[in-house]
């Protein structure tokens, strides 16, 4: 169940980040400053601690999906869900661990100086 | 049509003494309404799947580009999309990302308003703006894909 509320509040806000994204993309047809004025935005570290939570959200929403997948596609799908669930939070964890350093390195750059 | 029952009970069907045949419930005839179900909602259902299967890779491949490799966000600028944009390799990707994981999350809202929202008007209101920006976001993206000029300036 809660499995479930989660993985629509993370595919609405991945949807929602997808708006944003496409229209900031598009300012390569304006100019390249446009562009690169948008992006340094991102590279603020306020919006590098949002980028974490949406790699967060974004890992969460393709392992408990890939799971609801096999739930429904693998004979022993229904009975393993369980498990399923705890081996795809694991993974979460693990992956978030390892892109703590790569994703966030740039924000904590930015505030305490290299 | 309706069964025989001077028969006596027990006795052997056969060809002669064939067994009455039940019409099964809602069997169509020509008076019922003209049928309005498709198999939308199921195609729709095994669209997330494997939309979703695809979008796995080429999300998680696009995020550990721009964010993980390399120096992460820090590199991204105009010349660095040009880059990329240089192989068609990318270009369909990028293609591909946007058009399943707009088509995939369209859906997922669709049936996100279908579950809560439940005034008639509501629902259907919500829905046209949502078909509205993901048919104008897909149509902007694809645009700027293939129109993408490195020497704007």
């Amino acid at each position: 169940m809660w499995s479930w509320v989660a993985h629509r509040v993370t595919g609405v806000l991945i949807f929602f980040f997808l708006f944003v994204h496409v229209l900031d993309t598009a300012l390569v047809r304006v100019s390249p400053e446009a562009y690169d004025d948008a992006i340094d935005l991102y590279k603020s570290p306020l919006v590098g601690f949002m980028e974490y939570g949406l790699v967060a959200a974004v890992l969460f929403h393709a392992l408990n999906g890939l799971r609801v997948v096999a739930v429904d596609f693998w004979q022993r799908g229904a009975r393993y869900q369980r498990q399923m669930l705890w081996v795809a939070v694991g993974l979460w964890a693990l992956l978030m661990a390892g892109a703590a350093y790569p994703v966030l390195n740039h924000a904590f750059r930015e505030l305490f100086g290299s | 049509m309706a069964i025989d029952t001077t028969r006596a009970a027990g006795s052997e069907f056969s060809p002669d003494n064939p067994a009455p045949l039940i019409e099964p419930p809602r069997t169509r005839t020509p008076h019922s309404p003209r049928a309005t179900r498709t198999n939308f909602e199921l195609y729709g259902w095994l669209f997330m799947r494997l939309s979703g299967i695809v979008l796995v890779i080429l999300v998680l491949g696009h995020l550990l580009i721009q964010l993980v490799l390399d120096g992460g966000v820090s590199k991204i600028s105009f010349a660095f999309v040009a880059g990329r944009w240089a192989s068609p390799f990318w270009q369909v990707w990028d293609l591909a990302m946007l058009w399943l994981a707009m088509l995939h999350g369209g859906n997922g809202l669709r049936t996100i308003i279908n579950d809560y929202a439940q005034n008639d008007d509501t629902r259907f209101w919500l829905k046209a703006l949502l078909y509205t920006a993901t048919v104008f976001t897909v149509l902007l993206g694809t645009l700027v894909i293939f129109t993408f000029d490195p020497n704007i300036r």
